[in-house]
């Protein structure tokens, strides 16, 4: 398997924009830094042969667990709207979500 | 500070419960204490006095009708602001949630309340968890109590920093790569991360949730246990965590190391500051003159924990991170549309560390490196645990340094991520695994500083972890010649 190729200004503008975060051209100068520093720490574990490893996603053996289906109590709707920034007729309020027609 | 040393969270629910002392002083002596000296050392964000006091005294009229108010009573408290308390303020020190209340409690917190336990406050925190120092704070740094020039360590070097001023006897941090352990080795307290699932993680805001696992920072390893005993056991409102009952441990305390099998962990002791190695050493000797059996032992893919944990760590909290979206509570920064709030929200309320984790988390995700990164450090944590299991079949515990230097100064390793990275390098291996771990301190450094030493024992295995780490305790205030060890 090849190296990947190491981390740029590109892929940090990319991962930002993925992880909706805006940064200015200092923050972004910077953080490509720091980042490649960290993911060149990281080639020992990409250059590894671990083909034939399995990947553990968790370290002890949990199942998925289901509770009973029986109706229980649950946190009051009007508390938790208490704590958003806008609500309207019992709901979460955000900006609009759609564009304009074209 | 002049006054005498503080009761032990245990000395202070036995008075309780035998009418000698009141819930209601010693909150009162605990709020005194952080009124006095939390100016300087900032390990608060917020003191929560009234409600404090109203849980003493509903302690106290327990106590005063004959009932038993709990293995905890009138014990002050101080917990992680990432632990939902309810009507309290949960920062996680991030400005994307000032001003959150959260509608519920943590299980360990109503566990803790349960026990006769009194919650003073919140305390400060790397954001969201995310640091070694305590300095990513969104509200500003603590200061270690013993040199205010020095960090305390992180994330929860809040936690650690209240303990080890002596305002509580015990603090709850959370430990995703070494927050509980490194803070309290670089403090001289002891932290415990127990087995994964053996704490309920619900009530506690997420970071890598793999990872995370709730643990006590606390003046002595009797108290940790006594807490862990509190807060340990199945909850159903978490879906990792482990059946069957709470994990018994006080009794184990006195048991001793006869005939145990210490292995002196060469990875954990390699690469550490001299001064650091040489208390290992000493820790390993007095377990050996104490009767434990002691050889050194390698388990070498721990080399590559570092690496795996920043992958998978950063992976995992940029999918947690992906909720707070100015919608439903927490900062909002209006846009024009939804995705330009989004983005207006998560830059303006995020820390540099958080953006950097989410990114790198982004990245190790992402098209055409998912494999490269992600997968194989989910492959390197297979290794890790592979080589744990063949060293305890050598050996019954592990030990070796918690942290590779002690505290260092503030601002030291803020402008570069890989060398504060580096600080929890000993205490990855056990999150990557899933085992339990304990940090005693033991001693001190060149510097005057204290150092912790770490036990490492297999999954479910605390009590004799515990057992371990009782035996540390003792030769650690032998050495030092003072019965309870010194205090800042």
């Amino acid at each position: 398997m090849t190296d990947p190729a190491p981390l740029g200004r590109a892929d940090v503008a990319h991962v930002a924009a993925l992880a909706r975060l805006s940064l200015t051209d200092d923050e972004l100068e910077r953080f490509t830094g720091q980042l490649a520093r960290v993911i060149e720490h990281a080639r020992d574990v990409a250059a590894l042969d671990v083909g034939d490893v399995l990947p553990t996603s968790h370290a002890l053996p949990i199942r998925n667990v289901l509770r009973p289906d029986e109706p229980g109590p649950c946190l009051e709707r009007d508390v938790v709207l208490a704590q958003a920034p806008e609500t309207e007729d019992g709901r979460f309020k955000v900006p609009r979500i759609v564009g304009d027609a074209p | 500070m002049s006054d005498a040393a503080p009761l032990s969270a245990v000395q202070m629910a036995a008075a309780v419960r035998a009418g000698e002392r009141t819930a209601a002083d010693l909150v009162d002596e605990s709020l005194a204490r952080i009124g006095r000296r939390d100016g300087e050392v900032h390990a608060f964000l917020h003191v929560a006095a009234d409600e404090a006091r109203a849980a003493a005294a509903e302690v106290d009229v327990m106590a005063a009708a004959g009932r038993d108010p709990g293995p905890l009573a009138g014990v002050p408290v101080a917990l992680k602001d990432n632990l939902c308390t309810r009507g309290l303020p949960t920062t996680c020190a991030s400005k994307i949630l000032q001003g959150w209340r959260p509608p519920y409690d943590a299980t360990v917190v109503e566990r803790l309340r349960a026990a006769g336990a009194v919650v003073v406050g919140k305390t400060n925190l790397d954001e969201f968890a995310m640091g070694s120092s305590t300095e990513n704070s969104g509200f500003g740094p603590t200061r270690h109590p013993r040199d205010p020039s020095r960090v305390p360590g992180g994330s929860s070097g809040g936690s650690a920093a209240a303990v080890a001023a002596g305002y509580v006897p015990v603090g709850l941090g959370s430990d995703t790569g070494g927050s509980v352990r490194q803070p309290a080795a670089l403090c001289g307290t002891v932290g415990v991360k127990p087995t994964y699932g053996v704490v309920s993680r619900y009530g506690l805001v997420a970071f890598a949730s793999s990872l995370d696992q709730i643990g006590p920072i606390t003046t002595c390893v009797a108290d940790a246990a006594v807490v862990l005993e509190v807060i340990g056991g199945h909850d159903p409102r978490d879906s990792t965590s482990l059946a069957g009952p709470p994990p018994r441990i006080t009794e184990a305390l006195g048991r001793g190391v006869d005939g145990l099998r210490v292995g002196v962990c060469r990875e954990l002791v390699d690469g550490t500051a001299p001064d650091v190695a040489a208390r290992v050493a000493e820790a390993a000797e007095a377990l050996a003159s104490s009767g434990a059996s002691v050889e050194e032992v390698s388990v070498p893919e721990m080399r590559y924990g570092l690496s795996a944990y920043y992958l998978i760590a950063p992976a995992e909290a940029s999918s947690n991170l992906a909720r707070y979206d100015g919608a439903r509570y927490g900062l909002r920064v209006d846009a024009e549309d939804v995705a330009g709030m989004n983005t207006a929200t998560r830059t303006a309320g995020f820390g540099a560390e958080v953006k950097r984790r989410i990114m790198l988390g982004t990245y190790a995700l992402s098209a055409g490196y998912y494999d490269a990164y992600y997968g194989k450090a989910q492959r390197v944590r297979t290794l890790l645990i592979d080589a744990f299991a063949r060293a305890y079949a050598r050996v019954d515990v592990l030990v070796g340094a918690t942290a590779p230097t002690t505290a260092f100064p503030l601002g030291d390793r803020v402008d570069d991520p890989m060398a504060m990275y580096m600080s929890d390098v000993c205490t990855i291996p056990s999150n990557l695994a899933g085992h339990p771990a304990i940090s005693v301190p033991f001693g001190e450094g060149d510097d005057g500083m204290p150092v912790g030493v770490q036990v490492l024992a297999p999954a479910l295995h605390e009590e004799r972890m515990f057992q371990v780490a009782a035996v540390v305790e003792r030769a650690a205030h032998q050495r030092s010649g003072s019965p309870q060890g010194g205090r800042s």
